[in-house]
């Protein structure tokens, strides 16, 4: 049996919940693949991984996927697993999110999610497009472009999704494509394998609701588009800004160290358990009943 | 120490309590975004959670909020967030996941004056309909409403075991009154108030359905990170969890949800009843107007007229049991309220035309004065 489908027959969940909805030619069957790999070459327990995502098509991602699975409400994966996280630290857990659920209705919850620093992956399959309600424009559709929204060409400007993560504070940010899949999958174990927030932006392609309206020929004119209109970190930093003009970069764009949030309290947590003042303060708020005075006075 | 059974005496806020209560009952995660009335609930649980081995966590917002809660008790922590009006506004969208994902997890909602940010250090009783159906769709939902700091501290603790036996979202219903007032209390010690711990499923299972919705009985809900992977999901789901499209399992999923509430609502409701044996007007009241209701149904008596009160506890599921028994020997009905006409209509379906109901309301962002519930039933009754 070949490694590719002995992965597939490892993580994907049976055949009932297959075919996925995504259209053929979608490259959110790569971004899918490009996580089980990173996830298996990390070696997580499947019961260790929680995958969470909103609504859209890259929302329906972890119904296909054999982890401990959260699909949620539109824009709010990020805030889904902050609790799943906080409530088990021991899980590894990757949000799956499209651009919008993301980055517009999920704006707020996206960037305090990388201030707070919690160790956590992020993959937004960014295909600059609103999916599945049938391609009107997004945070990251391009200037000029079109969508059902913008049939005359979109007015508004694009986020740059690693730079708004960086600028959030994200501690690990980088982008690939699914033209580049080798690449993205070892981008997200990297990113699973950060202590701390990080972010994985996958540039991807919706041929039925943005290539058709913006004259893409085909998904393969679109994944064409991925190789030659993207270079790597390192050959960035050789090219003038004129060169780099409608071109996006590929690998860690940001890798840094910060206290991690569960960290943090918790060595908090600890701190205050050996401080008399502070167990006093918090016995003298509880000091009616005696089941969780107990529990303090374990810990203390 | 294990043993200490002291209780003693003392002086503290509704909100106090509340938090108090939320620790008795296992509260282990919290997630919320400070709001007056209620920011102490947060303020206190900042403070004591991360000595009992539990994780506090301040979101940006009220939707990541009930988000967090709902994502910790997925992962088997009790989980509670707190609120008024404007945040709880922001919650319906995924108090109503909550619903229909059967995750239980507890939501405070200390009631302030008015729509929109209104009188934010006011009391009302406005959001009792919005409780309800609050949220698009089919579903239903426990509140219960305080009148006293010691019902601060016993019904979090009966929300949280609620939430965790019927895994359903449950709401405290406070009011700025009832979460600021001040009282004394003696807090009952633990061999006194039953810890529901939620059903989980045998490790052992190799068909585990998360989300069986054949019979009565709730089904055990797993932790992620436990014995068994499933997924979870808004869409209408199947009993494995997984979306489905198919009308009887569409159907049979939307009637559970409602069902496994509303067909125990006898069951449910808890009521406190004042000079009701021979009572012909009853003040029908709950949180802090039954307060004032207690005191004019003594004045009214003092006058002469047979008045009685029933103090809601549990607003929702809402039953009509006692309402419909006592309705033979009523000849009038007066439910006061801090709003324009809410819980009232439950009364009136309740009692479907057979005895008069009237309304008091006010929305000043004043409690009630005893005289003024007193002069209204006076009158209606026409002394
Ligand atoms: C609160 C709310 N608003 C709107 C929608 C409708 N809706 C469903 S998916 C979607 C956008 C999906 O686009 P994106 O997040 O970019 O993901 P994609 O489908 O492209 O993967 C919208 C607007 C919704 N489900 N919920």
């Amino acid at each position: 049996m070949s490694q590719a489908i002995e992965t597939a027959r490892t993580y994907l969940r049976p055949s009932k919940k297959l075919p996925t909805v995504w259209c053929g030619g979608c490259g959110l069957g790569i971004v899918m693949s490009a996580m089980i790999r990173a996830i298996a070459r990390v070696g997580c327990e499947k019961n260790d991984v929680a995958v969470v995502s909103g609504i859209g098509c890259t929302g329906r991602l972890p119904t296909y996927v054999d982890f401990n699975t959260l699909h949620t409400t539109h824009g709010r994966a990020l805030a889904f697993a902050t609790g799943v996280k906080l409530a088990t630290p021991s899980l590894t857990v990757i949000a799956a999110m499209g651009d919008g659920d993301a980055l517009a209705i999920g704006g707020n919850h996206f960037i305090h999610s990388c201030r707070r620093n919690i160790d956590m992956t992020a993959i937004v399959a960014n295909n600059s497009i609103y999916g599945m309600t049938g391609g009107q424009y997004s945070p990251t559709t391009p200037h000029g472009k079109k969508g059902t929204t913008a049939p005359y060409g979109n007015v508004e400007h694009a986020f740059d999704v690693a730079a708004l993560a960086v600028g959030a504070g994200a501690t690990f940010v980088a982008r690939s494509s699914v033209y580049h899949a080798r690449e993205l999958d070892k981008l997200i174990e990297r990113a699973i394998r950060h202590k701390g927030f990080s972010v994985v932006e996958a540039v991807s392609n919706c041929y039925t609701s943005y290539g058709r309206l913006n004259k893409y020929s085909s998904p393969v004119d679109m994944l064409r588009w991925m190789k030659e209109s993207s270079v790597t970190v390192g050959a960035a930093e050789e090219m003038a800004p004129e060169e780099l003009e409608g071109k996006f970069t590929r690998g860690v764009i940001t890798e840094r160290e910060l206290p991690e949030f569960i960290e943090s309290y918790d060595g908090l947590a600890k701190r205050l358990a050996s401080d008399p003042a502070a167990i006093e303060r918090v016995k003298g708020i509880i000091r009616t009943f005696d089941e969780t005075a107990e529990r303090l006075n374990a810990k203390g | 120490m294990a043993g200490n059974n002291k209780t003693s005496k003392q002086v503290i806020q509704g909100n106090e309590a509340c938090a108090i209560g939320a620790l008795a009952a296992g509260v282990t995660f919290f997630g919320g975004y400070p709001i007056t009335p209620s920011s102490e609930i947060a303020e206190i649980l900042s403070q004591t959670l991360p000595l009992v081995g539990g994780r506090f966590i301040q979101m940006e917002d009220e939707i990541a909020s009930i988000a967090s809660i709902i994502g910790a008790s997925l992962a088997g922590a009790k989980s509670m967030t707190a609120t008024s009006g404007p945040g709880f506004s922001l919650m319906q969208e995924n108090l109503g996941f909550a619903a229909i994902a059967e995750i239980p997890c507890v939501i405070v909602n200390v009631q302030r004056a008015g729509p929109s940010t209104g009188l934010p250090t006011q009391p009302a009783q406005g959001d009792v309909q919005q409780t309800r159906w609050g949220t698009h769709g089919d579903h239903s939902i426990i509140a219960l409403a305080p009148s006293t700091v010691l019902e601060c501290f016993t019904m979090t603790i009966d929300c949280v075991n609620l939430a965790e036996a019927y895994r359903t979202p449950t709401v405290l219903l406070m009011d700025e009154v009832i979460g600021h007032m001040r009282e004394t209390v003696v807090l009952p010690p633990r061999s006194s108030y039953k810890v529901v711990e939620r059903r989980t499923p045998d490790p052992d299972t190799t068909d585990y359905c998360p989300f069986e919705c054949d019979g009565t009985e709730v089904a055990p809900l797993g932790a992620f990170g436990g014995a068994h992977r499933f997924h979870v999901t808004g869409l209408t789901h199947d009993r494995h969890g997984f979306p489905t499209m198919v009308g009887e399992e569409v159907d049979r999923k939307i009637r559970w949800i409602v069902d496994k509430i509303e067909d125990r609502a006898d069951e449910l409701a808890d009521l406190e009843e004042f000079e009701t044996d021979d009572a012909d007007v009853l003040l029908f009241a709950y949180g802090s107007t039954a307060r004032v209701a207690k005191s004019s149904v003594r004045a009214l008596r003092e006058r002469g007229v047979r008045a009685g009160m029933i103090r809601a506890k549990t607003i929702w599921p809402f039953s009509r049991k006692r309402l419909k028994e006592l309705s033979g020997r009523l000849k009038l009905i007066v439910v006061p309220e801090m709003n324009l006409g809410q819980l009232i209509i439950e009364v009136e379906r309740a009692i479907a035309g057979t005895v008069p109901v009237r309304h008091l309301g006010r929305i000043d962002g004043h409690l009630f004065e005893p005289d003024e519930i007193t002069e209204f039933v006076l009158r209606e009754v026409g002394k």
